[in-house]
């Protein structure tokens, strides 16, 4: 395992994260808007 | 980037790192997609209506509660899936993710996906969530799996839930059409898994898993899986009988059930495991058909009676 593949790997995991999270907080923002207008 | 990947787990000093395709094979992708379809006929069958982002919002739900109990399930097995021909890939199993890490993952996306089920649609669908995932982890993966050979049968209510949380998260309610759903593919998941334990049964003596070729033998699990398989196409055939689907769904059911029929017969005639592999590969295929034949179903008629 050289140094570059494993901080290669790294920062794919914590891209990942980062895609995960900001997803779940357009999902959250989606959500509300919906919830505080009535649900339709 | 997969080839590359791929050829790279299997060098050896690269084996103990994980990548994100480790994290997402720790989710059993392929047991979700079933979960995620199930669920999704479900949602679109549940009378009523929630606006499309709150769908979306529950099928994430339950996919990540899937995932959830996957990661868990995975993180529990790491000791038996490394001595296993089929499971010993699995990224626990391997080493690239370590048990405690699994179950990190797993118990972190069982709070979110249940929170945001009880929090976006409501708290019944979130409650049936968390029994689902608490059925997997505790019912089968720590209490019945390596004690019973009834373990599947039993744990199988686990994978039969999900359209239930998905009819809920619509309805709030349990009515008879998701329960029927819970029983077809509750009475399913013994003939499908045992059909697989029947060519694998070396890996799973191997371990000590009391899978029923294992505990009972041959003969007695063809059996099983016959008399399973008579029974879930009945119940099949239920939906249609009592009005809640229509006669494309009907005819499907029929159809369906009669080719699955046929591979239990063959192969409780023959006892090959050739056979016992094509019936398991055939009960994947006939699952996603039938609840394809449900949303068809359900199509077909607002077509016709708009």
């Amino acid at each position: 395992m050289t140094e570059d593949e494993l901080r290669r790997r790294q920062r794919g995991k914590n891209v990942a994260l980062a895609l995960g999270l900001l997803g779940l907080v357009v999902l959250f923002y989606l959500v509300t808007l919906v919830k505080m207008g009535g649900g339709h | 980037m997969r080839a590359t990947m791929a050829s790279e787990a299997q060098g050896g000093d690269l084996l103990r790192a994980s990548g994100l395709r480790d994290f997402w094979r720790l989710c059993k992708p392929n047991v979700m997609q079933l979960v995620i379809f199930t669920s999704a006929v479900a949602l679109y069958l549940a009378p009523g209506h929630v606006h499309a982002v709150l769908d979306l919002t529950a099928l994430i739900c339950i996919a990540l509660g899937a995932a959830a109990s996957a990661a868990i399930n995975n993180s529990f097995d790491a000791d038996i899936d490394v001595r296993m021909a089929r499971t010993r890939l699995r990224p626990t199993a391997s080493g690239r993710i370590d048990a405690a890490e699994a179950l990190a993952v797993g118990v972190t996306l069982s709070i979110i996906s249940v929170m945001l089920m009880g929090l976006a649609l409501n708290w019944l669908a979130a409650a049936l969530l968390a029994l689902t995932i608490a059925f997997y982890v505790f019912v089968y993966t720590i209490w019945l799996k390596r004690r019973t050979p009834q373990n599947i049968v039993i744990g199988g209510a686990a994978g039969a839930l999900p359209p239930v949380v998905a009819w809920a998260a619509v309805t709030g309610d349990v009515t008879l059409l998701p329960v029927l759903m819970f029983a077809i593919i509750f009475l399913w998941t013994p003939p499908h898994f045992w059909a697989l334990a029947l060519y694998r049964t070396g890996d799973y003596d191997r371990v000590g898993v009391p899978m029923l070729p294992v505990v009972a033998g041959r003969r007695s699990t063809l059996r099983h899986i016959l008399a399973y398989t008579l029974v879930m196409v009945v119940v099949t055939l239920l939906p249609a009988a009592f009005g809640l689907a229509g006669l494309t769904y009907g005819a499907a059911a029929l159809g369906l059930g009669a080719v699955f029929l046929a591979y239990a017969l063959r192969l409780w005639w023959h006892d090959r495991d050739m056979l016992a592999m094509r019936t398991f590969r055939y009960s994947i295929f006939y699952l996603f058909l039938l609840f394809g034949a449900f949303a068809l179903d359900r199509a077909v008629q607002d077509l016709a009676f708009g």
